[in-house]
């Protein structure tokens, strides 16, 4: 049997749907899932080295994860990669429209990736949007 | 010799308390007993169902004046 496989596309820059998106994906890389992650649009300036993880957040809930202190989405994309395994790819093309260098992006970061490329590693997984 | 190690989740909320049990899981022998210590009622419950997911050994979970000790040894 193929190994069970998830893409979660990333394109939001507000706190929920940021904390979701690395919910899913640190958990499901811990499980045995093979993850690929898609930054792209909103999320990407997260991922520059040493920008803040502020996110505005969409209600009342974001500010919630917030004081309680609920483990911070960029940790919990880190861990995907570093205890899962995860790949964590930047859209080459918000890269390309925001003017951001690769050598910027925090080190876990994958290779810039185009859409071909992304579609390609999507076939066959389930695929999570936020 | 097997060893057995706290983790100290409190505070924390989930996935925190599993992903720092998986850190400490890594660092780890096989047959090494590890009790995460949380404070999160969703972790008492996600832990034990990880566990037996991915094939380590769920041991016990009690509850302790609102703090759970949810206990796993190291299976491989």
């Amino acid at each position: 049997m193929a190994a069970e496989k998830i893409c979660v596309v990333v394109v939001s820059g507000t706190r929920e749907r940021l904390q979701m998106a690395a919910m899913v994906a640190s958990v499901a890389a811990v499980s045995g899932i093979e993850v690929t992650i898609f930054l792209s649009m909103n999320a990407v300036p997260y991922f520059i080295k040493g920008a803040s993880t502020d996110a505005p957040s969409e209600g009342s809930f974001g500010d919630l994860v917030v004081k309680k202190k609920a483990p911070d989405f960029k940790t919990l994309f880190r861990q995907a990669v570093e205890l899962g395994d995860a790949k964590i790819l930047p859209c080459s093309m918000a890269l390309d429209i925001a003017g951001i260098e690769t050598d910027t992006l925090e080190p876990y970061l994958g290779e810039p990736t185009g859409l071909a490329s992304f579609l390609d590693a999507a076939r066959d997984a389930q695929v999570w949007t936020f | 010799m097997a060893e057995k190690k706290i983790i100290d989740g409190r505070g924390s909320f989930c996935p925190g308390p599993l992903m720092e049990l998986i850190s400490v899981l890594k660092m780890s022998q096989i047959g090494d007993e590890l009790e995460v210590l949380s404070n999160d009622k969703g972790s008492a419950k996600d832990i034990p169902e990880w566990v037996r997911k991915v094939g380590h050994e769920y041991v016990s979970t009690r509850e302790e004046a609102g703090v759970w000790h949810i206990t796993v040894r190291k299976a491989k």
